[in-house]
């Protein structure tokens, strides 16, 4: 095991067709029209020394280390800003390069501190080897002139430092923040010798610095860098694994010291996120080895007992005995399982296997049901898959970008920055979202049209651009009569022309000007590759199934389908999201997404699981929880997921969980339906085991051990140690072995192995005989259906409606630096940002009701009432209210309602009517929580043992 | 017919009482009850003599000066008004030696007319050369340019024509006129004055430069320094605009070109174009490295012209009288005119417009009447503040671009400041450095620490420290800064530097006894 350095090529890789070959230092190459002559001379493995270069920035020609001769050209031009020629001849070294650059490298040394030794970039520094490579002996101007030695170190962030008087303002980190990721926090401030990098005048921690830790990676020297190397030193091997929290799926390499993580650095071959991070992947992975991490197997008979620490076999037996006991006292459908989107896709699949072989029912589902389960029923009716239909590389290709009810800079971040950079190339940009989110308008990015609608409305808005589309005579007519489902597409058409749809007939539902409206459809049907990206502000609605197919409507109707720059792209909120549901975890699919009715593919798992099985979909988790208040639901092994935080209606949610005999949790930490369980089974996480997450572009990604489980086990080893208790026997010795059976009973895994995934690095599903090495971009040759099926979106305003008692609509969402439940982001330094949800009220709607910035505020809901502070922001409009779910204490779901999707029972979580008003006292829910948190999470003696 | 009283509106001649004589002279004539008509003019650049007052008389105008208030009423008595002889008279304007030896070409209008006439801009020859530019291809346009000769005014001297092939050749769907009026250079001012006195000629040349590439929109990148120069530009382009020469159809050719004159903000980096095009883009004034070419990818990453005042003023001669006859002037590759601006300690200081090959010696003593002081010269700049120190041996060299070269100085500008025996050389070595420190942008390692270190090794070989190491020091670092340096500010600085160390040694090497910096303790006299 080694450190794994990827090599820099020192500028970015050229794309031309054109080869054009030239001599370096003698020796031919031939590269793409465009190349430098730095990284043709890196092609040729001649290293020209370098500091402002490096291969994920444009060349900038700053430091002027790496100038060459060039045969029958003046003088000694940079090689980074010099783009090659046929037939030139390049010499990288001679006794003149040789003195210039001594003579740099004398300037730069003149004015930086000599404490190697001590410095923290010590053995990763690229200052010390450009003074090495060109042999600095001695600085003849000495130390005592003009300096910035005794510059102020700048320690406001949590995870880095920036130390001036180290800098040699080479201006990396400042391009990085402005070339990929986007956010143009930093400038070089004054000039000449007193330029200095700044973050406006202020610290790092209060300027717009959003922490993606790009600058910290460009840095050559010690100034910007990592707290965490500062207080180990340097790793010394790397784990090259997948990130464990949003569907982007960043490649990351675990820089380790033995079994201890040293920094995650995102991995430039890694095709999701090409070299770049978020804050989130980049630092906040301290949760790992957060001291809440419970690595003891605990029991309990009663959810108001002791938890006592037990050994693995006893709590296994203890769960499994519970498990048979139900079964036989109330039937065989009595229990179930519930998969992770945090988990492995082998995990995942194991916990669907043991549910459907080990339990003898279908009673398995998955946190997806409150996410993206729309997106899988929606595109799957239409288009025939149920999975996005670009690599995310796509963007590069895209003319019009349509963000639908997604916030992709907070809750996507590495692909919003791509997305943001194709909008800086000239990319133009349609916002469909209820607030004013960033991308509406930040440095260098302006939505040419923000569609402000009503949440609730959507369905309106995606049914007025098509009719649009059709009435204005905007219809892709060869793509539609080639690819689609003319007669369905006919009656389409019938149903979308109708005035009833038109841009001006919905305004006043919408709340969108028709003008807006109709200049933004015809923006998306002619302004060249048109893709959507979407998130959960489509989903999670009563419509949020209608919603996706009228996407897709669109989306057919116009031809943007089938190839690069183009699609229908989810963006899933977790890391295998995509995974989760391709594994089979829904009560009615087998991995692969085919009906357990389906008697052809139910044979073939009951061949190779050799058990029967169950031909009738099982419980979603929904109705698991009905079930369980009526009594007839008992048991549940919930893997990695926290419903009685993430999911609506918290009250009934922990009232279902209440009623049950045995709830066993499988998680890092004693989450909040910890506190309804009787068996807890300690977690992985992402660090401690093997396996594969896959991410929105259905790519799947490695997930490698970098230090062992922590509590011993494996999750997929736990779920097969409780399979063998309840008497079902699974045999794998390793992960990769679940994916061989993944692979042979799933067509579109078909060619998946981590032979494979060893080789290309990641693979993108379909994986089969008709495409071996993946599909990036989906439906190129035709719908996976056959013919594309256009579907009538009737609008049907959702039950949940402002009324008198209850005005405002209140719709939730994430920020950048909190994650989902908060379980990990909230037991890392990323609460220095954010530390409490906040609810985001209209100057209007806070004036008429005396809130002024950081009231505590009541929220009610026909559902339930909670307290939280006011943030008084003009991103919202007026009659809409915001706020996140990432502290339990909040209570957020217990506002929201069980109101959902029509077909999938997605939650509508972007729509509940409530009303807001000030108070001075915590609500009772959340006085009764704090007493049944302290209450349930008592940790006693081991059995047996010593108190 | 009222009598016309010529009073510069110059900013030179304005800093030496210019409104206070035009206004004392209009109250002189009220209060004699003379109906007499003011025009303020541009300066005929005879800066000694200004405030110059000219009076229109048949035939030809007198002039009078340098005019003070208090001698208007003598004026009045003498009967300037008709010509009358006193004591200021200095004849007919283009009868005065310092003017009558000047070929005025891109100043031939500069302050004869009234620069906001543009019915006198017209009547002397004005919008003659656009006229025929727009009944040409815009190859031949091309064409013209580069056959005339012309390099770059603003001190590359890179021929005009060829950079205007370049921005003609590459297709794009927009292209710009961009002219570099950030003219930053100590003892230049050629620019200012024709902005200030023939601000029409410029946007002829503007517009002929935007006809023959295919550029719609111009901009004037001008230094803030030069509040006059603004407010008249402006107007310039807002009477050019009503009468149709700028927008949608220039002179009815069914061209649209605009222009808008913006402001920089007093860095003198952002005379270079790779910086102004970063400033006018609205960003820090940054150098850009090359290629690209701004020819190619410049403003807004569209192809654009970066062209200095004096060049593209100098077009419409050459549009209107033709490419042979700009290039019958000058010498070798060295064609048509150059203002030069004598400064400094000289005599007569000025805008003297002459064809390429004088002597400096015979532009700094026949012209320029010798030092101010009276004291002998010692030593002269040219090129402004990156350029080289020349020592009285090498003033017989020719004014031209390879002339200067092959002496290891430069024409620049055509800036030319004389210093007397007063100056110290050291001193003057330490400045370009410490100028270089000021005005670095910071992007490039040898000039933004160099120019620093540059400052710090001059002083301690001034104050006898390490002589010998610091001298090689010095030179190392004047090498890495020619050499290795992004743009030219820190490529050029070492030129008035290594100059001063090689024609003026003795400078460097004072009795170290005398003070801790003898150099620095002693004022010159510029």
């Amino acid at each position: 095991m080694t450190l794994v350095k990827e090599i820099d090529y020192g500028t970015p890789a050229a794309t031309s067709e054109v080869a054009i070959t030239l001599q370096i230092d003698g020796k031919p190459v031939t590269v793409p029209a465009g190349t430098s002559v730095m990284r043709a001379a890196k092609e040729t493995g001649v290293s020209v020394p370098k500091l402002c270069a490096t291969d994920s920035l444009d060349p900038f020609g700053s430091c002027r280390l790496c100038l060459v001769e060039i045969e029958g050209r003046r003088g000694t031009p940079a090689s980074c800003t010099t783009p090659v020629e046929a037939g030139m001849k390049v010499t990288t070294q001679s006794q003149k390069l040789a003195k210039l650059r001594r003579s740099v490298m004398e300037l730069y040394i003149s004015d930086h501190p000599l404490d190697c030794l001590t410095c923290p970039a010590n053995g990763d520094c690229e200052l010390q080897d450009m003074a090495g490579a060109v042999g600095l002996r001695e600085v003849r101007y000495g130390y005592e002139g003009a300096n910035h030695l005794s510059e102020e170190k700048d320690e406001s962030n949590p995870y880095f430092t920036f130390d001036p008087a180290k800098c040699i303002v080479c201006s990396r980190c400042v391009r990085a923040c402005d070339e990929v990721q986007g956010t143009f926090a930093l400038t070089v401030k004054g000039r000449g010798f007193a330029s200095k990098i700044s973050p406006g005048d202020m610290l790092f921690l209060e300027s717009e610095c959003v922490s993606c830790g790009a600058c910290v990676q460009a840095c050559p020297t010690a100034t910007l860098t990592e707290k965490s190397v500062i207080e180990k030193g340097q790793p010394e091997h790397s784990v090259i694994t997948t990130c464990a929290y949003c569907g982007v799926g960043c490649t990351f390499k675990a820089e380790m010291q033995g079994n201890e993580v040293v920094k995650m650095v995102p991995f430039k071959d890694g095709k999701a996120n090409h070299g770049h991070s978020c804050v989130k992947g980049r630092f906040a992975w301290g949760y790992t080895t957060h001291r809440d991490r419970m690595l003891k197997p605990m029991i309990r008979k009663n959810i108001t007992d002791r938890w006592q620490e037990v050994s693995w076999d006893e709590a296994i037996s203890y769960a499994a005995s519970e498990f048979k006991r139900i079964q036989a006292t109330y039937g065989p459908d009595s229990i179930g399982g519930i998969t992770s989107s945090r988990c492995t896709n082998e995990e995942t699949y194991l916990v669907q296997k043991l549910v459907r072989a080990g339990f003898g029912n279908n009673n398995v589902d998955t946190c997806a049901r409150v996410c993206h389960s729309p997106t899988g029923y929606g595109l799957k009716t239409t288009l025939g898959t149920s999975a996005g239909t670009q690599d995310f590389d796509s963007i590069e290709q895209t003319d019009v970008v349509v963000v639908l009810g997604a916030n992709p800079t907070d809750a996507h971040p590495v692909f919003a920055s791509r997305m943001k950079r194709r909008l800086r190339e000239g990319a133009r940009l349609i916002v469909i979202d209820p607030r004013r989110i960033d991308l509406v308008k930040s440095a260098h990015v302006e939505a040419e049209y923000h569609l402000p609608l009503r949440p609730g409305t959507n369905v309106a808005v995606i049914n007025a651009m098509a009719h649009v589309v059709v009435t204005e005579g905007l219809v892709n007519e060869a793509f539609v009569t080639q690819r689609c489902d003319l007669a369905a597409f006919n009656r389409w058409r019938e149903f979308i022309q109708d005035p009833r749809h038109s841009p001006e007939s919905v305004e006043s539902i919408t709340g969108v000007p028709a003008a807006d409206l109709r200049a933004a459809a015809r923006l998306y049907a002619t302004g060249g590759n048109a893709a959507i990206y979407y998130g959960l502000g489509v989903t999670e609605h009563s419509q949020g199934s209608t919603m996706v197919m009228g996407m897709a409507n669109l989306a057919m109707a116009t031809g943007n389908l089938g190839r690069e720059g183009v699609g229908i792209n989810p963006l899933r909120g977790q890391n295998n999201v995509q995974g989760s549901c391709d594994m089979g975890s829904f009560p009615h699919e087998f991995p692969g997404y085919r009906h357990v009715g389906e008697l052809s593919v139910r044979s073939v798992f009951e061949e190779a699981w050799a058990v029967g099985l169950k031909g009738d979909p099982g419980l979603r988790i929904p109705n698991m929880l009905d079930a369980a208040v009526d009594g007839t639901f008992k048991g549940l092994y919930i893997q990695g997921e926290d419903i009685a935080q993430s999911d609506p209606n918290t009250k009934h949610v922990t009232a279902g969980l209440a009623a049950m005999e045995c709830v066993v949790i499988h998680d890092l930490f004693l989450n909040e339906t910890a506190s309804y369980a009787h068996v807890f089974l300690p977690g992985s996480s992402f660090l401690e085991k093997d396996g594969t997450f896959t991410n929105a572009e259905r790519r799947i990604g490695r997930v490698r051990k970098a230090i062992p489980p922590m509590a011993g086990y494996a999750d997929w080893e736990v779920t097969i140690a409780l399979a063998k208790a309840m008497g079902y026997e699974m045999d794998y010795s390793h992960p990769s072995e679940i994916m061989d059976e993944i692979a042979r009973l799933t067509p579109t895994f078909a060619g998946v192995s981590y032979d494979k995934l060893e080789r290309l690095g990641s693979i993108q599903w379909p994986c089969n005989e008709k495409a071996p090495e993946g599909t990036p971009v989906m439906h190129s040759e035709g719908f996976v259906r056959g013919k594309g099926q256009f579907m009538i979106t009737e609008f049907i305003a959702t039950d949940e409606r402002a009324t008198d008692r209850f005005p405002l609509l209140l719709t939730t969402g994430r920020i950048l630096s909190q994650y989902n439940v908060g379980a990990q982001t909230r037991r890392t330094p990323n609460v220095e940002w954010f530390d409490e949800d906040v609810l985001e009220i209209h100057p209007w709607d806070a004036e008429n009701r005396g809130i002024n910035e950081g009231d505590r505020v009541a929220l009610t809901s026909r559902a339930g009432e909670t307290t939280l502070h006011a943030r008084i922001s003009e991103r919202m409009q007026p009659g809409v209210v915001y706020t996140t779910f990432h502290f339990p204490g909040t209570g957020t779901n217990v506002v929201t309602t069980e109101f959902a999707d029509w077909a999938t029972d997605c939650p509508e979580y972007k729509v509940t009517a409530v009303q807001v008003r000030r108070t001075m006292h915590r609500a009772a829910w959340q006085e009764n929580y704090d007493a049944l948190r302290e209450q349930t999470t008592i940790v006693g003696a081991p059995a047996g043992g010593a108190s | 017919m009222s009598v016309r009283v010529y009073v510069p509106l110059d900013a030179a001649a304005r800093s030496v009482g210019a409104d206070e004589v035009a206004a004392a002279i209009a109250g002189e004539a009220i209060a004699r009850e003379i109906d007499i008509e003011i025009v303020r003019n541009g300066t005929r650049g005879m800066v000694w003599l200004e405030p110059l007052v000219e009076v229109a008389t048949s035939g030809s105008r007198l002039a009078y000066g340098p005019v003070s208030p208090a001698d208007v009423p003598s004026l009045f008595d003498s009967g300037f008004l008709t010509g009358g002889s006193h004591q200021l008279s200095l004849g007919p304007t283009s009868g005065i030696p310092f003017f009558a030896r000047q070929d005025r070409v891109t100043f031939a209008r500069c302050g004869l007319i009234d620069p906001l006439s543009l019915d006198e801009y017209r009547a002397n020859g004005g919008l003659a050369g656009l006229t025929r530019a727009l009944a040409m291809t815009r190859e031949a346009i091309v064409q013209e340019v580069t056959d005339s000769g012309l390099r770059g005014r603003g001190g590359a001297g890179f021929p005009t024509g060829i950079k205007w092939k370049t921005v003609l050749d590459e297709p794009a769907d927009q292209k710009y006129i961009v002219c570099n009026a950030d003219e930053g250079d100590s003892g230049t001012f050629a620019d200012r004055m024709l902005m200030e006195g023939d601000p029409f000629v410029l946007i002829e040349g503007m517009a002929i430069a935007a006809v023959a590439v295919g550029a719609t929109m111009g901009y004037v990148y001008l230094r803030s320094e030069y509040p006059d120069a603004f407010n008249i530009l402006q107007r310039a382009v807002a009477i050019s605009r009503d009468a149709g020469i700028l927008g949608p159809s220039a002179l009815g050719s069914g061209h649209p070109f605009d222009i808008d004159v913006r402001l920089g903000a007093g860095a003198y980096i952002c005379g270079e174009e790779t910086s102004l095009l970063e400033s006018l883009e609205g960003k820090r004034g940054v150098i850009r490295a090359k290629p690209p070419l701004p020819a190619i990818s410049g403003l807004f990453g569209k192809p654009t012209v970066v062209n200095n005042v004096l060049s593209l003023a100098s077009v419409p001669a050459i549009l209107e009288k033709g490419a042979g006859y700009y290039a019958a002037f000058g010498t070798g590759r060295s064609r048509g005119t150059m203002p030069l601006q004598l400064a400094g300690n000289i005599k007569h200081g000025g805008l003297f417009e002459t064809a390429f090959g004088m002597t400096i010696r015979e532009a700094i003593f026949a012209v320029g009447g010798g030092t101010a002081s009276g004291r002998p010269l010692r030593a002269i700049q040219i090129g402004g503040p990156l350029g080289a120190y020349f020592p009285d041996h090498l003033l017989d060299t020719p004014l031209d671009y390879e002339a200067m070269a092959a002496q290891k100085g430069m024409l620049g500008h055509g800036g030319i400041v004389v210093f007397d025996d007063s100056v110290d050389l050291a001193r003057q070595a330490r400045f370009a450095m410490d100028f270089c420190a000021i005005e670095s942008c910071g992007k490039c390692t040898p000039c933004r620490i160099g120019s620093t270190r540059g400052v710090e090794v001059i002083d301690r070989i001034v104050a006898g420290e390490d002589r010998a190491l610091n001298l090689e020091l010095l030179d190392d670092l004047c090498e890495v800064m020619v050499d290795a340096s992004l743009c030219q500010l820190g490529g050029l600085t070492p030129f008035p530097v290594l100059s001063a160390l090689r024609h003026f040694p003795e400078d460097f090497d004072r009795p170290a006894t005398a003070s801790h910096q003898p150099a620095l303790a002693k004022e010159g006299s510029q």
